[in-house]
């Protein structure tokens, strides 16, 4: 096996992180271990590592100050905040939120737990592409809706959402628009003030920073309550003690984002249209999973029907190649992915999905070498599945 | 996370098709995961003669397709039924433990094979007393 390269496209799952993020994380692991909230020398330069590193993300978004980011431990931790955070400061105007069928599940599982709490949930249909319907938006949205919460792009189908349309159909009423922009964040532009956007989640590895940091946006005037008490660090909305490498790798992530997004985003949309083209003509059967124009520049998300898609991860994997898919088979829970079912999927189809998440680190010849060992793993895979019409196998 | 056993079978499975006069066809859903396999048998004086699967499922469900067709060739009928899930997932060095169910439905697979070979065997009886 070790005769095959090794590509990796799995970039949504977990990226490398960058190694200038690196080299400016490692004085903060071996010499500033001072304590940013401590008055001496020592905690100086942590806290002044930790500020500059908020301004870096604060200009990656737009954000009116950098006071408005509040770091936490990942977008996970975000997402629980500014859902549950919003929900129990302002449920004295109303206990309705708005999100819809596609986020992901630090997003729809707090909501859901928010409904054992007395909180009413709606969550919104999307259509094939899996852009949110904007018209239910409209009727769904109540006197006692204090928050909307929208991916800003899936991260398993990279369709775009239409954010400010979204922003100006909530804020006619008077919700906050919470934005989960984990799969979105150094991929396309973001500004916070212009999208109309209250509340950002943020997710350093998302960007090659390191993993277990994030951030969340919080506009002022937002009301909003911690969810995580102690010391009172971070204006008091998220408690213990910064993690000050992890903050300033994130940092530099997002300024190394704001430097080389524009570039980079035009190099991977490339190999992205390549790789789809690719695959749909040289295979039957093949299918495109969301929005053709407006997707996630790493984003190729393919199905191919009478296969399932663990079996064409494996077959990948022993070339050499790195995917994942939203097969049941594939899942903990044995569940298809909820996102492949809410944009109209059978179970079936769902079955045979593969998605390619390009980075920084792949080539256009990775690109031709999935392009050129794919038809074969698909045709053997059919020949073994009894679903395979005859006239596919001659 | 599979075992090099599994990932052989999934490499090389074996008695992989259909057999086009089989004397029983088995053919089984997945009702976990939502897939589908379906066994062959060709059976001769009460002993599986040929067997062949088809799948359509994850790499565990492929590498217990085969591994069972290996269990069950040139055995008696009962011999063949008697073929556990526990048989199979043994065979192939052990499967993750959410993998089970795949092992299931190769075992529920064989079994409907026979059977419907049995039912196959009655309709003839009837007819030959007709
Ligand atoms: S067949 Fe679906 S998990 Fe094995």
């Amino acid at each position: 096996m070790s005769t095959y390269k090794k590509i990796y496209m799995d970039n949504v799952a977990g990226k490398p992180v960058d190694p200038r993020v690196i080299d400016a994380m490692m004085p903060f692991i071996k010499e500033f271990y001072g304590n940013p909230s401590s008055v001496h020398s020592f905690g100086y330069e942590s806290k002044k590592a930790l500020e500059e590193a908020r301004a870096k993300i604060a200009k990656l978004i737009n954000a009116e100050k950098a006071e408005s980011i509040i770091f936490t431990s990942g977008a996970t931790e975000s997402n629980n905040m500014a859902i549950k955070g919003v929900a129990y400061r302002n449920m004295d105007k109303g206990k309705h939120i708005i999100t819809s069928s596609i986020e992901h599940m630090s997003i729809i599982n707090p909501c859901k737990y928010l409904k054992t709490k007395g909180f009413d949930v709606t969550f919104l249909p999307v259509d094939k592409y899996g852009l949110v319907d904007l018209d239910s938006l409209e009727r769904e949205l109540r006197e006692d809706t204090i928050l909307v919460s929208i991916q800003y792009a899936n991260s398993e189908i990279g369709t775009i959402q239409p954010i400010r349309e979204i922003s100006q159909i909530v804020h006619r009423k008077n919700a906050y628009l919470h934005v989960d922009a984990t799969a979105a964040n150094g991929q396309i532009p973001i500004d916070v003030q212009k999208d109309g956007i209250d509340l950002l989640t943020l997710s350093s590895n998302d960007m090659y920073g390191p993993k277990g940091v994030g951030a969340l946006y919080i506009r002022s005037g937002v009301r909003i309550e911690p969810i995580i008490h102690g010391g009172g660090q971070e204006r008091g909305l998220r408690s213990g003690t910064e993690n000050v490498p992890g903050i300033v790798g994130f940092g530099k992530a997002a300024e190394i984002a704001v430097n080389e997004m524009r570039a980079e985003s035009e190099r991977l949309s490339r190999l992205r249209d390549k790789l789809i083209k690719g695959l749909l003509e040289s295979i039957p059967y093949a299918f495109l999973n969301g929005h053709p124009t407006n997707r996630l520049p790493d984003n190729a998300a393919v199905r191919f029907s009478f296969i399932e898609g663990e079996s064409i991860l494996l077959s990948l994997d022993m070339m050499g190649v790195a995917a994942s898919s939203g097969s049941a088979c594939t899942a903990k829970t044995l569940e298809p992915s909820h996102v492949l079912l809410a944009i109209g999927l059978k179970h079936e189809e769902a079955h045979g999905s593969v998605l390619f998440t390009l980075g920084r680190q792949n080539t256009e010849d990775d690109v031709d070498y999935v392009i050129q060992i794919m038809p074969d793993i698909v045709k053997r895979l059919r020949m073994f599945s009894p679903l395979t019409p005859k006239e596919l196998l001659g | 996370m599979y075992s090099e056993k599994v990932m052989e079978h999934f490499r090389n499975p074996r008695n992989m098709g259909e057999i086009k006069d089989a004397d029983g066809v088995g053919t089984v859903g997945n009702p976990v995961c939502g897939d589908m396999m379906t066994i062959y048998i060709k059976v001769k004086d009460n002993r599986i003669e040929d067997i062949k699967f088809k799948t359509f499922g994850c790499g565990a469900a492929i590498a217990t397709s085969s591994m069972i067709t290996e269990l069950a060739k040139g055995k008696t009928l009962e011999e063949a039924l008697k073929i556990t899930r526990k048989d199979v997932a043994d065979a192939l060095e052990g499967l993750p433990p959410v993998k089970m169910h795949c092992s299931n439905l190769a075992a529920d697979a064989l079994k409907a094979a026979i059977e419907d070979y049995y039912r196959k065997q009655k309709e003839k009886e009837k007819v030959e007393i007709k």
